[in-house]
C-alpha cells in the first residue's frame, strides 16, 4: 500500500511537471462542445476545427476540449479551462452565453469566443456562420427533386438561426416551384437520433418525400434512405451514412476562423469581434452533389457560386411574410440584424412560430 | 463458495459496505483506464485526488454537491418510510418555475425580501408538485413511483413552454430564455466560489439527521417503513406519514431548484438541472438512507462529476466515464449490501456433491 501511494505521488509530480513545462511555451486553446464529437455533425465539425488548429501550429499550441457539456451546468467547465491555463476558450452552443459571460468577467486575461450568441464583453466575442446560404441551395434542390412538392423539415429550437434557415430553404424552393410546401416537426433537441428518426418517419408518412434537418445527427437521412427517399446532410458531409439518399450537405468549416483567432491571441492582436461568415470564404460550403441529375447539380453549383461571389443574397426583398405583410426593398438584401433576430416565417410554411 | 443467510443483520457490514463498494469502484475504474491505454495511477489521481488539491475545485465540488445533498437528504427520509419519491427532478423544476416567477414578473424588485420570497416559492412549488402523488397514493392507492416519475416530464414541459412562450425574454431574440436575474435576485456568495445555498444545505442535512435519529417524528417514519402494521397499532397514521415524507422531500427538491436558478444558472431556461433529482436517488442509498450520510455521499457523487470532467480535459478520456463510474458504484453498493444479511462461505456443502 505504501509503495502504491509513493507511486501515485511520483506519478502526480511527473504529471504536474509535464503540464507546467508544456504551458510555458505553447498557447493553450480550449473548446467546449454541447454534443458528443461522435455526432458526425455539428460538434464533430467544431472538433475538426480544433484538429486543424493543432495541425497549423504544431508545438506552439496545446489544445483541450470537453464534450457533451450540459447547458445548465457549463459555468464550471469554462472556469476549469480558465483555471487550467487556457488563453482562449471557444464555446460552441447558444446556451453557453450567460455562463461564459460570467466566467469572462472573472478572468479578464483569458479570451472567450461564443458561437451563435449575441452578448459580448471586453474579452468575449462571438462567431457564427451564414448557414442560411446553404439552406437556400438545398431548398432549390429539394424543389427540383421532390415528386410530391413537399419537404419534411426537422428542427431543434425556434431560435433565429433555425428560423432563418427554414425561411432561406423555403425561398430557395419557391424560386423553383412557387407552390412548394414545407412540413415542420420540432424535435426540441440538438441531438437525439431516435427522436430525429421518428420525426422523419412521421414527415415521410405525411406526404413529404425529402427530409431536411436542423438537428445534428444523420438519423433522418438514414430513414430517408431506408424508405427510398432523399435527404440532406447537416453540418458535415454525411454521405457515408446514406450513400443512396444524400443529395448534398451543408458543411460548416470552422477551421479558418479558429486558426485566425488562435493566431490573433498569439500575436497579441485579438479583439472581441462579432464575425458572421458564409460561403464567401468557405465557412459554409456544399458537400458533393450526389444522387441527382446533372442539370440539378449544375443549378446548385451556379447558385452556390452566385452566393459566394455576393451576386445573390437569399434574403433579397421584397419578401412576403406568412401573415401577408411584405418586408425588404426590391432588389436589396435584408439588413443583417433582421436575419440574426428573425422570428417570422415566409409565406407558404405550414407551421406557427411560438409568439 | 456460496452465500449463507446470517442469523442477524450485520451492523458492521452495513457501515463497511459503502467503503468496500468505493474501493472496488476505484479498482475497476483503474482497470478501465488501463484497458484504454492510460496510466491507471495517473488517471485515478486526476479523477479522484487532484480535484481536492485546489481551492477553486473544492469550491466547485461543494457547489455541485449542494443540490445532490439537499435532495438526497430529503429522499433518504422518505425512503425510510417506504415512500418512493422518484420524481425529485420534477419537484426541483416546479420549485424553479415558481421561484423564477418573481424575477420574471418583477424584474426590478431587489429588496432583501426578494430572495426570501423566491426561496419560499421554490419550496412551495416543490411541495405542491409532490403533494399530487401523495394525494393519489392516499386517496386511490396509486403507486407513487409511477406518478412522481411521470410528473417530472410534466413540469419539464411546462418550464419548456413558459421559457419559449409567455416568460421569454422580450429582448432575447426569440431564444428560449427568461430575463437574466438582477443582482438582488441572486444568492450572495460567501467566498468567491460558494453561494449561500451551500451553507443552508449542510444545515438542513444535519437538522434532518437529528430529526430522524432523535425525535418521535423520526421514529414514526422509521417504524412506518419497517412495519406499517406495527405503526398502525402505535397510532401512527400511514397516510399522514406519506404526505409528510412527500412534502419534505418535494419541498427540499424545490428549494434546490430555487438555489440553482438564483446562483449557477441565473435565469430560467429549458433545462435548469443536469439531472440532480435522479442522481440524488443514488446519494440517498449510498448515504444509507441517513441525511448525514447523504452529505458524504453527495460529496462523493459530486467528485465523480468533477473528476470525470478533469480526466476528460486532461487525458481526453470520453465524458461517458462519469456515467460508467456512477453506474459501477451503484452496482457495487447493491452487491455489497447483500453482505449485510448474508455471509460468504467458502466450504463446499456435502449435499452439493451428490
Amino acid at each position: 500500500m505504501k509503495k502504491l501511494l509513493m507511486a501515485a505521488a511520483a506519478a502526480a509530480l511527473m504529471l504536474g511537471a509535464a503540464s507546467a513545462s508544456a504551458s510555458a511555451e505553447a498557447l493553450k486553446a480550449c473548446w467546449v462542445y454541447v454534443g458528443p464529437i461522435g455526432d458526425f455533425g455539428y460538434s464533430f465539425q467544431h472538433h475538426q476545427g480544433l484538429l486543424a488548429v493543432q495541425k497549423e501550429f504544431g508545438d506552439k499550441v496545446e489544445t483541450a476540449y470537453a464534450e457533451n457539456v450540459s447547458e445548465a451546468d457549463s459555468e464550471k467547465t469554462f472556469e476549469r479551462f480558465a483555471r487550467e491555463g487556457c488563453k482562449i476558450i471557444f464555446g460552441t452552443s447558444f446556451g453557453f452565453m450567460e455562463p461564459m459571460l460570467k466566467v469572462a468577467k472573472k478572468f479578464p486575461d483569458v479570451k472567450f469566443e461564443h458561437a451563435t450568441g449575441y452578448k459580448t464583453a471586453d474579452n468575449m466575442g462571438t462567431y457564427n456562420a451564414k448557414f442560411h446560404e446553404g439552406r437556400y441551395v438545398i431548398g432549390q434542390i429539394a424543389a427540383k427533386m421532390s415528386k410530391t412538392g413537399t419537404a419534411g423539415y426537422i428542427v431543434s429550437f425556434p431560435i433565429p438561426e433555425v428560423v432563418s434557415g427554414i425561411n432561406a430553404f423555403m425561398l430557395g424552393a419557391q424560386s423553383v416551384n412557387p407552390n412548394f410546401k414545407v412540413k415542420i416537426v420540432w424535435a426540441n433537441t440538438w441531438f437525439d437520433p431516435a427522436k430525429e428518426a421518428d420525426a422523419a418517419k412521421v414527415l415521410l408518412s405525411q406526404g413529404a418525400d425529402i427530409t431536411v434537418q436542423h438537428t445534428d445527427s444523420a438519423a433522418p437521412l438514414q430513414v430517408a434512405q431506408e424508405q427510398g427517399k432523399f435527404g440532406f446532410g447537416q453540418a458535415s458531409d454525411q454521405y457515408q451514412f446514406a450513400p443512396k439518399a444524400q443529395l448534398t450537405a451543408i458543411v460548416d468549416n470552422w477551421a479558418p476562423h479558429y486558426i485566425n483567432s488562435v493566431k490573433a491571441v498569439m500575436d497579441g492582436t485579438w479583439k472581441p469581434q462579432q464575425t458572421w461568415e458564409g460561403m464567401e470564404n468557405g465557412t459554409v460550403s456544399m458537400a458533393p452533389y450526389t444522387n441527382m441529375p446533372d442539370d440539378v447539380a449544375k443549378m446548385a453549383t451556379e447558385t452556390a457560386a452566385a452566393i459566394a461571389s455576393g451576386k445573390l443574397n437569399p434574403f433579397t426583398g421584397p419578401i412576403t411574410k406568412q401573415d401577408g405583410t411584405v418586408v425588404g426593398e426590391a432588389g436589396k438584401p435584408l439588413p443583417d440584424g433582421d436575419i440574426l433576430g428573425m422570428n417570422w416565417y415566409v409565406k407558404g410554411i405550414d407551421d406557427q412560430l411560438p409568439q | 463458495m456460496r452465500l449463507e443467510k446470517r442469523a442477524e443483520r450485520s451492523s458492521t457490514m452495513a457501515l463497511a459496505s459503502p467503503f468496500i463498494a468505493i474501493a472496488l469502484t476505484i479498482v475497476t475504474a483503474g482497470l478501465i483506464f488501463a484497458l484504454r491505454g492510460n496510466s491507471p495511477l495517473q488517471a485515478l489521481y486526476v479523477y479522484f485526488i487532484e480535484p481536492l488539491t485546489a481551492i477553486w475545485s473544492v469550491e466547485q465540488l461543494l457547489v455541485k454537491a449542494s443540490p445532490l445533498i439537499l435532495i438526497g437528504a430529503g429522499l433518504a427520509v422518505a425512503y425510510r418510510a417506504n415512500v418512493w419519491n422518484i420524481g425529485a427532478e420534477g419537484q426541483l423544476t416546479a420549485g424553479a418555475i415558481l421561484a423564477g416567477a418573481v424575477p420574471v414578473f418583477l424584474p426590478q424588485w431587489q429588496s432583501p425580501l426578494t430572495l426570501a420570497a423566491m426561496m419560499v416559492l421554490g419550496i412551495a412549488g416543490g411541495m405542491a408538485w409532490a403533494a399530487i402523488p401523495a394525494f393519489l397514493r392516499n386517496r386511490f392507492s396509486a403507486n407513487e413511483i409511477l406518478t412522481s416519475l411521470m410528473l417530472v416530464y410534466v413540469s419539464q414541459l411546462l418550464l419548456d413552454y413558459l421559457v419559449r412562450g409567455p416568460w421569454r425574454d422580450p429582448q432575447g431574440f426569440n431564444f428560449p430564455k427568461s430575463v437574466t436575474f438582477a443582482e438582488g435576485q441572486l444568492l450572495p456568495y460567501v467566498t468567491s466560489g460558494i453561494h449561500a445555498g451551500v451553507l443552508v444545505t449542510f444545515v438542513v442535512a444535519l437538522v434532518l439527521g437529528y430529526i430522524v435519529s432523535r425525535t418521535v417524528k423520526g421514529y414514526e417514519i422509521t417504524v412506518t417503513g419497517l412495519s406499517p402494521r406495527a405503526a398502525r397499532f402505535s397510532g401512527f397514521s400511514q397516510s399522514r406519514t406519506i404526505l409528510f415524507c412527500m412534502m419534505l422531500s418535494g419541498g427540499l427538491a424545490g428549494l434546490a431548484g430555487a438555489f440553482e436558478i438564483s446562483s449557477v444558472v441565473g435565469q430560467l431556461q429549458p433545462q435548469v438541472s443536469p439531472g440532480y433529482g435522479f442522481a440524488a436517488i443514488i446519494v440517498a442509498f449510498l448515504g444509507r438512507l441517513n441525511p448525514v450520510g447523504a452529505i458524504i455521499a453527495g460529496l462523493l457523487l459530486a467528485l465523480s462529476y468533477i473528476g470525470g470532467e478533469a480526466v476528460q480535459t486532461a487525458l481526453q478520456i470520453p465524458d461517458k466515464i462519469t456515467r460508467v463510474i456512477q453506474g459501477i458504484l451503484l452496482f457495487y453498493i447493491l452487491a455489497c449490501d447483500t453482505l449485510i444479511n448474508y455471509r460468504i462461505v467458502f466450504s463446499v456443502p456435502a449435499l452439493a456433491r451428490a
